[in-house]
């Protein structure tokens, strides 16, 4: 049987699917019923969603053509000795 | 594994050129969202970044596993962070306690609650708002060290349990429980921002 508690303790791997089928089965029917952890669960989701992909405030400048040559050196090089 | 990623891997390997231009769009972009939000300074992330960047392009071959490119990567650049450091921008090192996570409940039974914001307002879309960026970038910056190199690795960039476990040097375990602690400190926060309003939403 799972309390707020134990679900709280494990809401981030029951996101994830990274729990055993029962225990994830036992949280599910837990949540159903509890209107505390369904207002955290969503929180908690929404939040988790908000920083995928998180993007930088301020966007970060064209790459300088300078640098992007001294990359393409090193890549180019690479190939070389890789034979290609 | 996304299929994506273990097919730029192959033609990186196989020096096509297309592949070196799609691979610096997309990875000097995240390698300096990483950096900013590991190391704190803008001169540094972009540094971090292209000397990254560098070290790959130089040290292809030793990339064994094609479909590791991703955590291979991101391990480069957290050592180039790591010789970066300065410590004065960085949140003190403490361990953060599941108590100090867990919400506060009012009343009993059937009127159970917990005090929260409404959430409701929030868009799904974190690039649709440059001020929901900034907290939730701040509010990563404030977590402590080892909280903040999990969740950058989790839930930013999207690495799998075990590819955050590679890069980072520790199990398995170990970062599901920093992740936990990190999504619970970071909706924390993004709780707090709500109820003072600073995310000024209508
Ligand atoms: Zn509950």
């Amino acid at each position: 049987m799972q309390d707020c508690t134990d679900v709280f303790a494990r809401l981030s791997e029951y996101l994830d699917r990274e729990l055993p089928g029962a225990t994830c089965e036992e949280i599910e029917k837990h949540i159903a019923a509890c209107a505390p952890c369904v207002q955290f669960v969503e929180s908690l989701k929404k939040s988790i969603h908000l920083t995928h992909g998180l993007t930088p405030e301020d966007p970060l400048p064209p790459i300088p053509e300078e640098l992007k040559q001294k990359l393409r050196r090193a890549f180019d090089d690479g190939a070389r000795r890789r034979g290609k | 594994m996304p299929e994506g990623d273990l097919n730029i891997a192959e033609r990186l390997l196989s020096g096509d050129p297309a592949a070196f231009e799609e691979f610096v769009e997309s990875y000097r972009r995240k390698l300096f969202q990483y950096s900013f939000l590991m190391c704190g300074l803008r001169e540094d992330a972009e540094e971090v970044a292209q000397d990254t960047l560098l070290k790959v392009f130089s040290s292809l071959e030793q990339l064994r596993e094609p479909q590791n490119l991703k955590a291979w990567v991101f391990r480069i650049a957290r050592n180039e962070c790591l010789m970066k450091r300065r410590k004065s921008v960085f949140a003190p090192e403490h361990e953060l306690s599941l108590d100090e996570l867990r919400p506060q409940a009012t009343g009993e039974g059937d009127a159970r609650a917990i005090e929260i914001a409404d959430w409701s307002g929030l868009p799904d879309d974190a690039a649709e708002r440059s001020e929901i960026r900034r907290i939730i970038g701040q509010g990563i910056k404030e977590l402590p060290d080892t909280y903040r190199a999990v969740i950058l690795l989790r839930d930013v960039e999207e690495l799998t349990t075990e590819e955050a476990a590679s890069v980072l040097d520790v199990s398995t375990d170990v970062v599901k429980t920093r992740l936990h602690r990190a999504r619970l400190a970071l909706r924390q926060k993004l709780d707090q921002s709500l109820r003072s309003a600073a995310l000024g939403i209508a």
